[in-house]
């Protein structure tokens, strides 16, 4: 069983990240099951995803049980390293922040880097930050994490085959070959 | 690139990962279903983006988005009792739009055949309320199966659809959101292609379809009947399934809380028994009663209300059985998604005897992370408006929300709209409040697409009464809450283009003498507007009209027209009034640790409508090589 919180703002891709980690898996041959939160997600809000391989039954799984937590921004790192991390898993995180109203007003205070790092320490987490400076457009910053995911190998058993797969399933033409480019940039960078 | 309109064709078995809403689209063409109706509202739409893959020419049924629940239901069942299976689709509160109709069909012989897919809210991750639909199905004599994931969804329609036309009976599929959303390889079967069956078969003789005192006693007798016929089958419905650990606990359950429950059982020291309730009206009763026999101790474990529980109850008195049967102990337990997590504390209070301690991966170790209250998109026109309306009222004015994108507004930091019920409610709540109220401006907010929904009564009741308000419908052609549908108003049905019918041509023929109309960027225009129509008696409107800007983008972008304009802050202008942050409050705008604002250029769309918020004029345009300045 593996279980992988997937979180964002609405409006980062996330639903396309999700799916090409569910899709991936099932040509890795493993047995999967997610769910998307939708709800307000159009407008700014939290968008969660849970992905679960293995042998589960529920698409959710509780607090304190992701062994992969995958951000595509900081403040929402931070959420889910907190909320939903097990000890001694992983997180990755897109460093870019999308200020929540009450850090623009000043009433609360934006998460550093530096806050995820110690918190992660005292929960022996593993953190990968990830920017990529050269993207042709910033709607692709999902796919750079999902290729960082694979170069780091932080889902056992899914191959590079797998997620090319997944991506050639789910975008047209014109977009797969931009995001496989991407995806094999990101692997040799 | 997977074209999923082709795979949803496919005449051989196959299996693709996909969510419980789409699978049941496959379960639709399975069945022969012919015609399909809804009105969008979350948990469901995603049921016709799935509809919408596979080409109007290739769709082996009919599909409309009808203009609200009740018109959607009653679209369904004309064509039911006219020899054609139909379906109809919405969300838990849809229901109470569609009820004045949908209460009369269990009474009626639907020769073709209905199937009513309802998508109830626990959780009320989008909804106003978690209202239990099970209720309604109860109070109707309408069957219901209850799926747990995907696949059973797909084959549960499939069922539905079957007693259906055998009983010439409707049967409801009630969903729940993680039902929908759920995403999993699903087994498909095999689908054989028939032409259109283009017969009218509709006939006075398959009645009474006049429902009109004494000839409403032999249909409800009808209804009854069949009703008791489906108790038997209950006993023999093949979605029942009972696990077996050889426990003198057991536990009766359903739906996705059935997977929740699953979840936990290694958080039991003594695994219980499970029975998993597939049709959950009329309930198994000779399979609840053995269940209960065999068992020394029963916990209902029943997301929502207590029904299971009370019939249960009831099962266990008739037949003298003193198994001790736990319903509901607390009022938490009629709250809230029966999530992996609320079933082990669930269980954790009910029987912590024969539970293990709770397994902590980590003890939580607390951190302030802020809060990210939803908002509204970059470029979208209710925020300009809101930021205009607000400017023109006082505080003891009163403002009433409505349900679409635009509820978003009674957050901080614009709030506007101070009480919600219910869709297209805002006109008729607003007259209420000006009853016997001299000197507080009330102002009703409206979305178009609600307007023909649900708005229309309450206007016309707002003219013909003189109801002293003002109202202002905020017009971004296109039903954007739920996914960009469209409605009456933009010109498009779900299958083809069609009239526009304007809403300003509406309000003209319903009898609204006092329209204004304008841009809803155009703030000054609006807010003078608004002023000017609280010093008028009477009922005004206020179309405030801007596209949704989501939408708008999203469409240039594919065609390739989107102009990746920003706009920036002048550094040595900015005197930090923070007007663009504090009041107009764009996502943009974010603040760096000095306190200077800067454009997050992710977000920014360039739409401009900002520009005017700044007291200092330091929001300017990004002006690109070769370009004016516009």
């Amino acid at each position: 069983m593996f279980n992988i919180y997937i979180t964002g703002v609405g409006g980062q891709g996330i639903g396309l990240l999700s799916e090409a980690i569910i899709r991936a898996a099932d040509y890795a041959g493993l047995t999967v099951r997610g769910v998307d939160t939708h709800g307000l997600a159009q407008r700014g809000g939290i968008v969660v995803s849970f992905v679960r391989t293995g042998n589960v039954n529920s698409p959710m799984f509780m607090k304190g049980e992701a062994d992969l937590a995958v951000s595509l921004e900081r403040n929402e790192a931070l959420r889910a390293l907190r909320d939903y991390s097990k000890n001694k898993s992983s997180v990755i995180y897109y460093n870019t922040s999308w200020q929540p109203l009450y850090v623009r007003t000043g009433k609360n205070r934006e998460v550093t880097c530096e806050n995820i790092e110690n918190y992660a320490k005292l929960k022996n987490i593993r953190v990968y930050n990830i920017f990529y400076d050269k993207l042709k457009d910033i709607r692709m910053q999902n796919i750079a994490v999902l290729a960082a995911i694979y170069k780091n190998k932080l889902i056992p058993d899914i191959k590079y085959d797998n997620y090319i797969n997944a991506l050639n399933d789910l975008l047209d033409e014109k977009k797969f070959v931009l995001n496989r480019e991407l995806f094999d940039n990101v692997l040799n960078a | 690139m997977r074209k999923l309109g082709d795979i949803l064709l496919n005449q051989k078995p196959f299996s693709e990962i996909v969510i419980g809403n789409t699978a049941i689209v496959r379960a639709m063409i399975e069945s022969k279903t012919e015609v399909v109706t809804s009105y969008p509202g979350s948990p469901t739409p995603e049921i016709a983006s799935a509809i919408n893959t596979i080409p109007k020419e290739k769709r082996p049924f009919y599909f409309e988005f009808s203009v609200n629940e009740k018109v959607a239901t009653e679209v369904a069942f004309g064509a039911s009792i006219n020899g054609h299976l139909s379906a109809v689709f919405f969300k838990s509160v849809g229901l109470n739009v569609a009820a004045d109709s949908f209460v009369q069909l269990g009474l009626l012989e639907l020769i073709g055949g209905m199937v009513i897919i309802i998508g109830d809210d626990p959780g009320a991750n989008s909804s106003q309320n978690e209202q239990d639909n099970r209720h309604y199905a109860k109070m109707t004599y309408i069957p219901v199966f209850e799926p747990s994931d995907p696949q059973e969804a797909y084959e549960m329609y499939k069922e539905a659809a079957k007693i259906s036309v055998k009983n010439k009976m409707p049967v409801i599929l009630r969903l729940t959101t993680h039902v929908c959303h759920a995403k999993q390889k699903v087994n498909f079967k095999e689908y054989n292609e028939l032409p259109l069956n283009e017969k009218s078969l509709f006939d006075v003789k398959n009645g009474p379809y006049i429902p009109i005192t004494n000839s409403v006693f032999p249909m409800k007798k009808r209804a009854l009947e069949k009703m008791k016929k489906m108790t038997e089958y209950s006993d023999k419905c093949n979605f029942n399934k009972t696990i077996k650990n050889n426990s003198e606990y057991g536990i009766i359950t359903s739906g996705l809380t059935y997977l929740s429950l699953l979840d936990n059982l290694n958080n039991f020291k003594e695994k219980p028994d499970i029975l998993k309730i597939g049709i959950i009206n009329p309930i198994p009763q000779n399979i609840i009663k053995d269940f209960l026999k065999t068992h020394k101790e029963v916990k209902i474990l029943e997301e929502l209300d207590n029904i299971f529980e009370l019939e249960i109850k009831s099962i266990a008195y008739d037949n003298k059985l003193n198994t001790k049967i736990t319903g509901k102990t607390s009022v938490e337990e009629w709250m809230g998604e029966y999530t992996p997590e609320k079933v082990y504390e669930i269980f954790e209070k009910t029987w912590p005897s024969i539970m293990k301690d709770k397994i902590k991966y980590n003890d939580y170790i607390d951190i302030k992370v802020p809060e990210r209250p939803a908002q509204m998109c970059p470029g979208c026109g209710h925020r300009s408006a809101f930021y205009a309306v607000k400017t023109a009222l006082s505080d003891k004015d009163i403002t009433v929300a409505d349900i679409g994108c635009h509820t978003l507004g009674f957050l901080d930091p614009y709030n506007m709209g101070q009480v919600l019920l219910s869709m297209g409610h805002s006109t008729s709540t607003g007259a209420g409040l000006s009853v016997f109220n001299k000197d507080r401006n009330v102002v009703a907010f409206l979305g178009d697409s609600t307007f023909f929904h649900a708005g229309i009564p309450g206007i016309i009741n707002a003219v013909y009464n003189k109801h002293k308000l003002t109202l202002v419908i905020m017009e971004n052609g296109t039903t954007a809450m739920t996914g960009h549908q469209e409605h009456p108003g933009t010109g498009h049905n779900f299958n083809e283009v069609t009239d526009v019918i304007p809403v300003k041509d509406v309000l003209k023929g319903i009898g609204v003498k006092n329209i204004r109309e304008t841009d809803a960027y155009s703030q000054e225009k609006l807010m003078s507007m608004i002023k000017e129509s609280f010093e008028e008696e009477g009922f005004k409107v206020i179309i405030a009209k801007h596209p949704c800007m989501l939408k708008f983008t999203k469409k240039q972008r594919n065609e390739g027209t989107f102009k990746n304009s920003k706009v920036y802050i002048d550094k040595n202008i900015c005197n930090k009034t923070y007007n663009c942050i504090e009041k107009f409050a764009c996502p943009t705008f974010q603040k760096d640790s000095q306190g200077n604002v800067f454009v997050q250029k992710e977000l920014c769309i360039g739409d401009g409508s900002c520009i005017q918020t700044c007291p200092v004029s330091a929001v300017k345009r990004e002006v690109k090589e070769g370009e004016g300045n516009v």
